[in-house]
């Protein structure tokens, strides 16, 4: 049913009796045209867009869990596109217009929140960098400015700027980045989707890949096999392993990253701020917690927990960057999993095997690619090959040497 | 997580500094296919849900590369020698 | 009974002492209670109910709890930048001075605007924000998100940073035991009397945990009494340590726990030189979870009214804290434990109106107690509303018979059961499991070297804690390497009855009226968990988080479970097909500055400083930071600019002779038969020729084709080289040498060390340089032009003392590097500059070098980024093509050859008096400023003092081929352009007559 004010007023007056479901609770068939593998946010996204945009509804998309359960509901809720690489530039401000326009497309609230991000610099290389990085935004037309100490003060008094070890001189600010509502980007793509009869199916885990005369067939699951004539992989943090029952191995190693969030407080942070003297990054959610993480735990691990030195870690950078928040309390503590690519950057397109199509290795980005994300895998599997906005995004591009490397840091994941 | 250093004795994770998969061994650089090996050496992974082997450095110790085996989705160390000492190829 | 001016405060009883009052202030008004109070028990002992309000729909709230499950007893606890929100009252300490005030309120606590949001709650259930709020689209972040941010929200962060300090500290033990209860004390004398070495955790600030709040006697003497003999007992053992007021708050790998210390939030400030909080790691072999357990509520009508309480807190308000938490009382619960809270309620003499359980069958137990003491018993009833605004009046229940019947009280005690406290279980990813016979989530797969004793297990009974928790302390102590004898206690206490635990869980009140809440914080309610298993989020994560469920402070403790239980029965499957939700660290919230420990301010990350710093503050040196490093920026005369301080400096280099100081580059020092074979192997480029006493300009590339680092490397001997790296790759390079040679290549016979630290090194530069030198350095070394030629090493003496002399520059200058033993490095500038007074000598800083640098075109931080080739830098020539190297390889890839890849340029804006800025990009002129016109950008600039002007250095895409073109220098982000023409990066003596002078 429709969401309106008008419905949530009418339910309102019926006690809430008369809301259906969000999505129906498909059994899965024999046979359909594409199946995806993954039914986080950029598997629904996929569906979504499959279904909207190439009218292709004869879709499942299979969770081994629940829908949303990996890291589209375990991120900071960051999208923005401040990004220095043509690729990343071109490819995230796409979905950060997808994001603009995204509640009124799937009639769902996910609150995107344009309140703005702001890199901060400590030095005079670190702005000319990211000089470099707003000049090539602005290039693309994307929105960004160069704030100096003084304006930086004035929007963010509360930052230490007296007593630090490394001062603040000024920061990149774009302000149409901000945050979103992270587990209803999934239920309102997983809606939309349904609406247009995709079949989700949770509880459903894929356990191999048919290929038949070099070509996939379909998919085994806990559930019985079902045929397809394209398969989507969407699995981020499980990339390698679901890739490996296709025979591809991947460039690909999986990492946790923590997230923090506090006690419900009154607004203090209005917008995304990134200390740029440590890997720290906060915001405060519309519930009132301050959302914040660091740095990756740095080594392999499919365990969804992190270390505690991380945690020290991360907490010094709170502290160093905001003085007053030692006697705020840290509420919960998260790991996600996240598929670390050699470059940083994420891989969207074919594979060797016909009829496979990888979306994978998000490294920490990819819960604001979401829409672009699903938009562009979306394109890939109706037309089979790669639309321009994800054609660099190649799983091939290490061999070529087309890396998409952001910061520079080469072939080790736990730099990116 | 705590590592023992064969040299050191255990001590907390963050002492030490990850590097990845140790399984990779540098191609021979005059082979005639060495580009598309180096391509696998750097940037292909097994990145195995199990028991991982895996280089660490003693970075803020010893300074000794160590190769660890070490089940990535509990933690547990299964055994930890120095690099140096592995048996060469 | 009770005293005159603590209305509620019993005449006897309890561990407050009476003789010792505290005052203290709730929302501006001044109170008294005792010490040994919490603020919770104070405001009770005074006969405040009314505490808070809850977040949605700022719903009255009072205390329904005594622990750190508290859901709705939330102050904002001291003032100015000491306050800290959201402080649960229960756990607050009482203290003489102590100031509280309510919070999430407007105007005031009792008559709060916002409760609106309880009359319109119909149309704001869970996820009613998904459906509206959406148009117009640009109203949400200028109308609904800032209305919805302030209602939410509870306290409000202090207005200013932090005034107290926060300590970290590490303790290594056999057996950590956590919590100090019944089980708990039992583990730590067990495993204790050992040897073993024994840490005790306790959250609360006295040890005895359920032993202080239940009535109880163990061999014979009160509960109480046996925790002192035996916290005596354990005081007295050197191996044990028992720490107080610190919450084990998480588990970690390898057998690592988090604990929060609080030091001092018991005191009004801290004592000199002490922290706020300390948070410990601690290293354990074995621990023993001995965290007690949780009272489950019960959800019917209007269940959140203050004076709704559970029943073990009214227990423990009464035994420990000597409060009547009401006049008149009616209990409601689904176990035994009712016996006992109408045992301690009658004694404390509380009026009871009746006993409410909801069991079909009679229970002996309760109807024996209901019976002495002459109070109503209702088997099989419920309690379905209760009713009252700002404390509870009345509760309706619905009898066996189905009448409703409404009863008149002030206090309602209720028991759902007990939830066993395991959240440090799962912290390792273990899964609880549901037990069908204990009904209750019991501990799963459990971290490594953990058991769990006491009510934890899921048996609340007084003796089977004191047993379990002998038993695990013993085997603990034993897997450690100890023996002993296991130690038994016989004992019964008042709380006993409640693990006889109910055959069936009582989750919520069937036909209750009005709003019945699950989570009291967040306001989720029962219909709430059915609207959103008919929305479809029927999984228990899915509806937490449509809910927000457990989202709260309290981190779900009196909810997560209940909801499990709920979501089951609506869809009629059983609990433990729901899934459980999974506990995370930390088991408390824990304040960001515990974790930050001294890590703040100007400590934040350690300084490193050059050996010769002391001197350059003499000199009015700015310094800034480089990575770790303070470096000398700039040594500016009174009345300077940083440019005019600059260009000073450089033309004094260039006119004669300057110092800067360069002890930061990396130095690498390679020794041993293999050194020259892995060096090779390190550089791109050729080492194989470099003789003893000569130095080289080595490029170093990562295995995938990309520079990493540059730098001079020396050669001694055939055995013995020296390298120099840049400032801020020095540990890089480090490590990947390390690597290299431990991992790659093991057969090398070579040694590497960072000597970084131990030569203080000074770069000698102008054409006065080696006149400056020669009265430095040791008359037996020649050093003049030809016999010490450019790029010349030598082992040195100055005054005696060993130093490194090589003829290398950066400047473009007849310049030299000189190193010394670090703790010389003050002395030598000293020296250095003293005796090239009679050259008018100068200090220079990183801005004159840079400048310097640029204007020779020499690459730095700026092109050395990471994302530049050998090529790219006008360096591929440098790339041997006869021996194999880190890099060599992947170098081939096509992208690197790529003839089209942008490459180092100089560039010269067309007007002289316009400057370029590093950042901006290039544009080919004509050609509109996007992207798809981007041909590189402008990677260093400076003004030239010799040139007059500005210049840069840039990345263009066919650079090599394109001087003399104009291109445009777009910074739209700084709103300025200029015309740009591409020459050599040499803007300075490009023949590099200068070095040889």
């Amino acid at each position: 049913m429709r969401y309106s004010i008008i419905s949530v007023l009418s339910q309102g007056l019926r006690g809430q009796k008369g809301w259906t479901r969000a999505w129906r609770d498909a059994e899965p068939r024999p046979q359909y045209d594409v199946v995806i593998v993954g039914g986080g946010g950029h598997g629904l996204a996929t569906a979504y867009y499959l279904a909207k945009e190439h009218g292709i509804s004869n879709i499942a998309v299979l969770e081994k869990s629940y829908i949303g359960s990996g890291n589209v509901g375990r991120n900071t809720t960051i999208i923005r596109s401040n990004y220095l690489h043509p690729a990343n530039a071109r490819f995230y401000e796409w979905s950060l217009k997808l994001w603009e326009g995204l509640e009124q497309d799937l009639n769902y609230n996910v609150m995107v929140s344009q309140r703005g991000v702001l890199n901060l610099f400590h030095s005079d290389g670190q702005r000319d960098a990211f000089a470099r990085r707003g000049n090539a935004m602005r290039l693309n037309d994307i929105d960004a400015g160069l704030l100096d100490e003084a304006e930086v003060r004035r929007l963010l008094p509360y930052l230490d700027f007296d007593n630090a070890r490394f001062p603040i001189r000024g920061g990149l600010l774009q302000p149409r980045g901000g945050t979103v509502r992270h587990d209803a980007v999934a239920w309102g793509y997983a809606r939309g989707a349904d609406r247009r009869g995709v079949d989700i199916i949770q509880n459903c885990e894929v356990t191999g890949i048919r290929i038949e005369r070099g070509r996939v067939a379909g998919v085994e699951t806990n559930r019985g096999f079902i045929r397809a004539g394209k398969v989507a992989l969407c699995c981020a943090g499980n990339s390698s392993q679901v890739a490996t029952m296709a025979g591809l191995r991947l460039p690909i190693e999986s990492h946790v990253m923590q997230a923090f969030v506090t006690e419900s407080v009154k607004p203090l942070v209005d917008m995304v701020v990134t200390f740029g003297a440590g890997h720290f990054y906060i915001s405060q959610s519309n519930r009132g917690g301050l959302v914040f993480g660091g740095d990756i735990d740095g080594y392999n691990s499919y365990a969804q927990r992190g270390n505690l030195p991380t945690v020290e870690a991360v907490m010094e950078s709170a502290m160093a960057l905001m003085p007053g928040l030692g006697r705020l309390r840290v509420l919960r503590q998260w790991g996600g999993l996240m598929d670390m690519s050699m470059d940083g950057s994420p891989i969207i397109g074919l594979t060797p095997v016909e009829g496979i199509y990888l979306n994978a290795g998000w490294c920490y980005g990819g819960f604001k690619a979401t829409p672009a994300s699903g938009w562009c895998f979306a394109w890939t599997i109706a037309r089979n090959q790669p639309h321009e906005l994800n054609a660099p995004f190649r799983l091939d591009r290490f061999a070529s040497g087309h890396v998409i490397d952001e910061k520079g840091a080469g072939a080790q994941p736990n730099l990116h | 997580m705590r590592i023992h250093c064969p040299y050191c004795g255990e001590r907390g994770v963050e002492e030490y500094s990850y590097r990845g998969d140790a399984t990779v061994r540098r191609p021979d650089a005059n082979g005639p296919d060495a580009l598309e090996r180096f391509v696998e050496y750097l940037h292909l992974r097994d990145n195995p849900a199990g028991s991982h082997q895996e280089f660490w450095q003693h970075l803020h110790g010893c300074r000794a590369w160590l190769v660890v085996q070490r089940d990535v989705r509990t933690h547990a160390i299964e055994s930890v020698i120095a690099a140096s000492r592995r048996v060469a190829r | 009974m009770m005293t005159e001016t603590q209305p509620f405060r019993l005449a006897t009883g309890g561990l407050v002492d009476r003789a010792a009052p505290l005052n203290f202030s709730f929302d501006g008004r001044a109170i008294t209670g005792f010490a040994g109070d919490t603020l919770a028990s104070a405001l009770l002992a005074n006969g405040v109910r009314l505490v808070g309000r809850s977040f949605k729909y700022h719903r009255p709230r009072g205390i329904l709890s005594a622990g750190v499950e508290e859901p709705n007893a939330l102050v904002e606890h001291r003032s100015g930048s000491r306050r800290e929100p959201n402080s649960r009252a229960t756990v607050l300490e009482l203290y003489d001075g102590l100031v509280a005030t309510s919070q999430n309120r407007w105007p005031s606590l009792r008559c709060d605007l916002l409760s609106v949001n309880s009359w319109v709650s119909s149309f704001i259930a869970a996820g009613f924000y998904y459906k509206t709020f959406m148009w117009p689209a640009s109203f949400w972040e200028r109308i609904y998100e800032p209305m919805i941010r302030r209602a939410a929200g509870l306290g409000r962060t202090a207005p200013a940073h932090d005034p107290d300090t926060y300590e970290k500290a590490t303790a290594f033990c056999d057996v950590l035991v956590i919590g100090g209860g019944p089980a708990g004390i039992a583990a730590a004398v067990a495993a204790g009397r050992t040897g073993a070495r024994v840490i005790l955790c306790d959250e609360d600030f006295v040890l005895g945990g359920g032993l202080l709040g239940d009535k109880a006697d163990i061999d014979g003497g009160s509960g109480v009494d046996w925790t002192r003999t035996m916290a005596g007992e354990l005081a007295a053992m050197p191996e044990v340590s028992v720490m107080g007021r610190t919450s084990v708050t998480g588990v970690y790998d390898g057998g690592v726990f988090g604990a929060v210390q609080r030091v001092s939030d018991h005191l009004p400030e801290p004592l000199p030189h002490q922290p706020r909080l300390r948070f410990w790691r601690i290293v354990a072999r074995r621990s023993i979870l001995a965290a007690g357990a949780i009272e489950r509520p019960i959800a019917f009508g209007n269940n959140d009214r203050p004076g709704v309480m559970l029943a073990g807190s009214v227990r423990t308000y009464i035994n420990r804290y000597g409060v009547a938490p009401g006049r008149r009382a009616v209990i409601f619960a689904n176990n035994d434990g009712a016996a006992g809270t109408l045992d301690d309620l009658a004694a404390a003499g509380v009026d009871v109106a009746a006993v409410v359980d909801s069991r079909d069958g009679s229970s002996a137990a309760v109807s024996v107690a209901a019976a002495r003491h002459g109070v109503v018993m209702h088997a099989g009833a419920m309690v379905t509303q209760a009713y009252g605004g700002h404390g509870l009046r009345s509760v309706e229940i619905l009898t066996s018979d189905r009448q409703r019947e409404r009863i008149s009280c002030d206090l309602l005690a209720m028991s759902g059961g007990w939830n066993p406290t395991i959240h440090l279980t799962s912290h390792l990813s273990g899964r609880p499991r549901w037990d069908e016979a204990a009904a209750a989530f019991l501990p799963g797969s459990l971290p490594p070297g953990m058991t769990v004793a006491g009510a934890a297990t899921g048996n609340a009974d007084l003796n089977a804690c004191l047993a379990s928790g002998a038993a695990t302390g013993l085997a603990a102590a034993h897997d450690c390497g100890f023996s002993g004898r296991l130690p038994s206690w016989r004992g019964h206490g008042s709380g006993d009855g409640q693990c006889h635990q109910p055959v069936r869980p009582l989750w919520r009140v069937p036909g209750a009226r009005g709003k019945a809440f699950i989570d009291f914080q967040s306001d989720v309610t029962t219909d709430d968990i059915d609207l959103s298993v008919r929305e479809g989020f029927g999984a228990a994560e899915h509806a937490k988080r449509y809910t927000a469920l457990g989202m709260a402070t309290d981190q779900g403790k009196t909810s997560n479970v209940a909801a499990l239980g709920i979501l089951a029965e609506i869809t009629g499957t059983d609990i433990a097909s729901r899934g459980t939700t999974t506990f995370r660290p930390p088991y408390t919230p824990v304040a960001i500055g515990a974790l930050a420990g001294h890590a703040r301010g100007m400590d934040f990350h350690p300084r490193r400083l050059s050996p010769a710093h002391p001197f350059e503050t003499e000199q009015g040196a700015v310094f800034v930071e480089a990575g770790a490093w303070l470096r000398a920026q700039y040594y500016p005369r009174p009345g300077e600019t940083w440019l005019q301080s600059a260009e000073r400096e450089v033309r004094t280099v260039r006119g004669g002779a300057g110092i800067c100081d360069v002890s930061t580059l990396g130095k690498i020092d390679i020794q041993g038969p293999d050194a020259r074979a892995f060096i090779e192997r390190i550089y791109c480029n050729n080492f194989a020729g470099l003789k003893p006493g000569r130095a080289r300009y080595g490029l170093m590339l990562r295995e995938d084709g990309f520079v990493l680092d540059d730098g001079v490397t020396m050669c001694f001997s055939d055995t013995h080289f020296v390298m120099s790296t840049t400032t801020a790759n020095a540990p890089v390079v480090m490590q990947h040498m390390e690597f290299h040679h431990q991992c790659v290549w093991p057969e090398l016979d070579v040694q590497l060390t960072s000597v970084t630290e131990q030569w203080a090194q000074f770069s000698v530069a102008g054409p006065l340089s080696r006149e400056l030198l020669r009265r430095v350095v040791d008359r037996q070394h020649d050093i003049a032009n030809e016999a010490f030629p450019f790029m010349s090493a030598a082992q040195v003496t100055v005054a005696g003392v060993t130093a490194r002399l090589a003829r290398v520059s950066f400047s473009g200058e007849l310049a030299y590097e000189i190193a010394i033993p670090a703790q010389y490095g003050d002395s030598l500038l000293r020296e250095l500059m003293r005796q090239g007074e009679a050259f008018g000598v100068c200090l220079y800083g990183t801005e004159a070098l840079a400048i310097m640098r640029i204007e020779k075109g020499h690459v730095a931080g700026g092109e050395l980024n990471g994302h530049t080739t050998a090529a790219d830098l006008g360096l591929g020539k440098m790339m041997s093509a006869k021996k194999d190297y880190v890099g060599r390889i992947l170098a081939q890839r096509p992208a690197l050859r790529d003839p089209e890849r942008p490459t180092l340029v100089g560039l010269l804006p067309l007007d002289h008096g316009s400057q370029v800025r590093a950042g901006a990009h290039l544009v080919a002129s004509g050609r509109a400023a996007n992207l798809e016109n981007d041909e590189g950008y402008v990677t260093s600039s400076a003004f030239s003092p010799m040139l007059g002007r500005w210049i840069a250095l840039g990345l263009l895409a066919s650079g090599n081929n394109r001087t003399g073109e104009i291109v445009r220098a777009c910074d739209p982000l700084r709103g300025t352009e200029s015309l740009v023409e591409i020459c050599s990066p040499q803007f300075y003596d490009p023949t590099g007559e200068r070095l040889h002078g």
